[in-house]
């Protein structure tokens, strides 16, 4: 999807529906959409296990974590830059999130605020060492992801901290609010994390200067927006995001794990590829991050059940990369 | 010199969906001469190169080459067959040094796979030396000027034992200086077993270098006409199909009675390798005047407005507006004051390329017009795009048009939109015709005219003399970053701005 259909489309269908999409997004998204109904559809049809309520769920529980990660990703991706530390910058603040909670005490949602907001904090840094040091997004944040892991480690003193304790805290990710549907409340912070994040993206005057920026950056500084400032607020949303990830995916583990997080940042940046935003920066869209995301996912649940090693769901995942960028560019020479 | 001609284009068509690029198009090229190709943008000049280049095969009609049929299969074969094309855009390696360049792909060898740096550069030195071109070969061509690597590119294409050559704007990155080199080269090329195509929209460099001009219009082949004996107006108004309004009005009212909007008065800058310093430039502007600031290239014109506006650091030096001193630390300070600066590089440092018009108009308005606690409000974006599209005549299927594919001209409107939509006061416009087609530029002189008309101030920075001469309310002349001059317009000649842009060093400021 690109910046300027948004536009359109935000323009017909307003704000709020923004995120839902529009005919216009809807045809953007047809392949990645198109290649995730295929793969469905092909799980379905090789396994009488993979189409029913509970695999459904199961498929949309386990692309919580990644999903989270991804739509953070995504901003700081349609800028032209890369996150590399989302993955242990979530570790990290799963760890804050049990200092916070287990170890200091401090009531639930405060602890829960805590986190995410440190996540922001591990934005906010990977975004002054991008706009103001101007030092490359792939160093700074290679450079956060080795000091995150770090910190992460130095924080717990290398051991798990346990939610036991705290059963609410668990059941931010598998309780369900909704009675008696056993459908896990992580898929319901999810979907209401992507639409915040397509209202951001789509309406607000951040996400303009997302696509702005990814565009063309000296061009927006040299049109009078303070690309500076901007940088570091899109850096500190998408820690925001990584925050979140950090409070769901301990609360999905009943602990946080220090020495987890590495590798999670390359399968956020796959969903989002795959979702069809652009690593030269300037287009992208949340809709096309959470069917890339929903894809690995996909993938990941049906070779399971298939009884395909990990080794080779590797690989596969690999393939369906390379096939999803090519077909991406092969669609956008031909328009 | 051989029978015939050297090159014939005989019906050649090529259309793309939507589109007929070229229709029956008929070129000839006579052995030994220049001839110069114009057509405003979309004529299909580009079309044409890429015929030749191989890069499109025609869907009807043939080209001949002295006589014989030819056909190309890219690039590299139209070379191979002595067709050499250099391209508006350059195609250099910048971190790789001259001789690398001009021999790429086909640097001499050692043994039949090891790189002989000794070779390339005594074969690329000889080269350069036989074309009388001044210019290192083992330097990086990334570190060269822009005219320089223009020589590269020459060279490049010469290397090939062309016969035919073929120029797309050479000139447009070029000042008056460098041009006269680049002519004098091209003098020197057309021997009576080549010849030279020139692309180009600058008439009187066509009057200075071609034997005959070809004129195309909408993909067509309209004329050919003997530059001896034929007017620019003849010219243009095949072009454009209309007869143009007479040239410009010459000598201008002097606007002292107005009040001062912007002033500078000894801004210093660092410079480096590519960039100027400049040592202590003062200039002002009044109200609704129209302030011309010559040069040739190197002089700091594009310096001083990157350190007014706060593009980059300045090192001394005031900047008022309306009297008062003000601090400008970047784009968005000189913004919020109402100073908008439109970069000589609207591709890359002025529009959103891939966004659409109105996307690119409300870019420095997002948050002060279009926006209410953050959120974005696409209808009234869109609808002060439209009042722009609507007053700036900016030619476009609607606002939801990519830029990308609008013409020069209706880029630069659109730039222009931008800033008129922030409600600047103070314009300061780098090269504002470059680029962009006699038509279009007409439009955009008449536009500028009008905004000053309106009381705005216009700082009009451009190489290209005869618009600073015509536009103008005063000339400022910059020299090797210092102003070396001021003239009004009743005494600004093409031969006084020269003549100070041309002072070099100890010369203070007047």
């Amino acid at each position: 999807m690109t910046g300027p259909s948004l536009t359109k489309d935000t323009e017909q269908a307003g704000a709020a529906t923004a995120v839902t999409s529009t005919v216009r997004a809807r045809l953007q998204q047809f392949l990645a959409f198109g290649g995730l109904i295929v793969i469905f559809a092909f799980f379905s049809i090789v396994s009488e296990n993979f189409f029913n309520y509970g695999n459904i769920t199961n498929i949309l529980f386990s692309t919580v974590v990644i999903g989270l990660l991804a739509l953070g990703t995504t901003f700081v991706i349609i800028t032209g830059g890369i996150d590399l530390s989302i993955g242990t910058g979530m570790a990290l603040s799963a760890v804050m999130s049990g200092v916070f909670i287990v170890n200091l005490g401090v009531p639930l949602p405060f602890g829960v605020l805590g986190a995410i907001l440190f996540g922001g904090l591990i934005g906010l840094v990977n975004g002054l060492s991008v706009a103001v040091l101007k030092l490359p997004p792939f160093i700074a944040t290679l450079a956060m992801m080795l000091v995150a892991q770090g910190l992460a480690l130095v924080v717990s003193h290398s051991a798990p901290i346990y939610f036991s304790d705290s059963p609410a805290y668990i059941d931010l990710s598998i309780g369900s609010i909704i009675p008696g549907a056993n459908f896990p409340n992580a898929v319901l912070v999810f979907a209401l994390a992507a639409i915040i994040a397509g209202v951001l993206l789509n309406s607000t005057v951040l996400g303009r200067y997302t696509y702005s920026i990814g565009s063309n950056e000296e061009a927006t500084a040299l049109s009078g927006i303070d690309v500076r400032r901007w940088k570091i607020i899109i850096y500190t949303v998408a820690g925001l995001f990584t925050g979140l990830a950090g409070v769901m995916i301990s609360a999905r583990l009943g602990s946080a794990q220090p020495a987890t997080g590495m590798g999670y940042e390359l399968q956020a940046i796959a969903a989002v590829v795959i979702g069809g935003t652009s690593l030269a920066g300037g287009k992208g869209s949340i809709v096309g991050t959470v069917i890339g995301a929903l894809i690995i996912s996909v993938l990941n649940n049906g070779l399971q059940i298939m009884s395909i090693p990990q080794e080779w769901q590797n690989v596969i995942l690999g393939i369906v990369i390379l096939l999803a960028v090519y077909a991406d560019m092969a669609r956008k020479r031909a328009a | 010199m051989p029978e015939g001609l050297l090159l014939e284009a005989r019906g050649v068509s090529k259309g793309f969906p939507g589109v007929q690029a070229l229709a029956d198009m008929h070129l000839d090229v006579r052995y030994g001469e220049v001839l110069a190709v114009v057509g405003e943008n979309g004529a299909g000049k580009s079309t044409l190169m890429k015929l030749l280049s191989g890069i499109y095969i025609p869907d009807a009609g043939e080209f001949f080459l002295e006589g014989k049929p030819l056909q190309v299969s890219g690039p590299r074969d139209a070379l191979e067959q002595g067709i050499s094309i250099i391209h508006q855009e350059f195609n250099l390696m910048p971190d790789l040094s001259v001789a690398e360049n001009i021999f790429i792909g086909r640097e001499p060898r050692v043994g039949g796979m090891f790189l002989s740096d000794k070779a390339l550069d005594a074969r690329a030195a000889e080269l350069l030396d036989r074309l009388h071109l001044p210019l290192d070969p083992r330097r990086i061509v990334g570190s060269l000027s822009v005219a320089q690597q223009q020589m590269v590119e020459i060279a490049k294409a010469l290397s090939y034992d062309a016969k035919l050559l073929i120029m797309d704007e050479p000139t447009a990155a070029l000042n008056d200086a460098e041009v006269a080199v680049l002519h004098d080269l091209i003098r020197r090329f057309s021997t009576p077993t080549t010849g030279v195509v020139y692309i180009s929209h600058r008439m009187d460099e066509l009057k200075q270098i071609s034997d005959r001009i070809t004129v195309i219009r909408d993909g067509r082949y309209v004329d050919t006409l003997d530059t001896a004996t034929s007017t620019t107006q003849e010219v243009v108004s095949r072009m454009v199909g209309r007869e143009l309004a007479a040239h410009g009005s010459g000598a201008r009212d002097v606007r002292t009675d107005r009040p001062v909007v912007l002033s500078v008065e000894g801004l210093t800058t660092r410079g480096d390798a590519t960039h100027t310093a400049l040592r202590g430039v003062g200039l002002e502007v009044r109200e609704g005047e129209i302030l011309g600031v010559a040069g040739l290239m190197g002089a700091g014109r594009t310096e001083l407005a990157r350190a007014i506006v706060g593009a980059d650091p300045t090192t001394g030096g005031t900047v008022s507006l309306r009297g008062k001193p003000v601090r400008i630390g970047n784009p968005a300070d000189a913004a919020r004051l109402g100073v908008g600066y439109l970069s000589e590089d609207r591709k890359h440092l002025g529009l959103l390329l891939e966004q659409d018009v109105t996307s690119n108009i409300a870019l420095s308005t997002v948050t002060d017009r279009f926006a209410s606690w953050g959120f974005l409000r696409p209808k009234a974006m869109r609808d002060t795009a439209k009042e722009m599209v609507g007053a700036l005549r900016i030619r476009t299927p609607s606002v939801d048009q990519i830029v990308q594919n609008l013409s020069g001209g209706n880029q630069q409107k659109v730039v222009i939109a931008r800033w008129l939509a922030k409600n600047c006061d103070v314009l300061i416009i780098d090269e504002p015709t470059r680029g962009i087609d006699v038509g279009a530029k007409e439009e955009i002189y008449k536009l500028l005219d009008e905004l000053a008309g309106q009381g705005k101030s216009i700082v009009m920075i451009s190489s290209e003399l005869p618009e600073v001469l015509r536009m103008s309310h005063r000339v400022v002349v910059m020299s090797e970053g210092r102003v070396t001059g001021e003239l009004a317009a009743a005494e600004a000649t093409q031969e006084a701005v020269m003549h100070l842009a041309t002072l070099r060093g100890e010369k203070e400021m007047l």
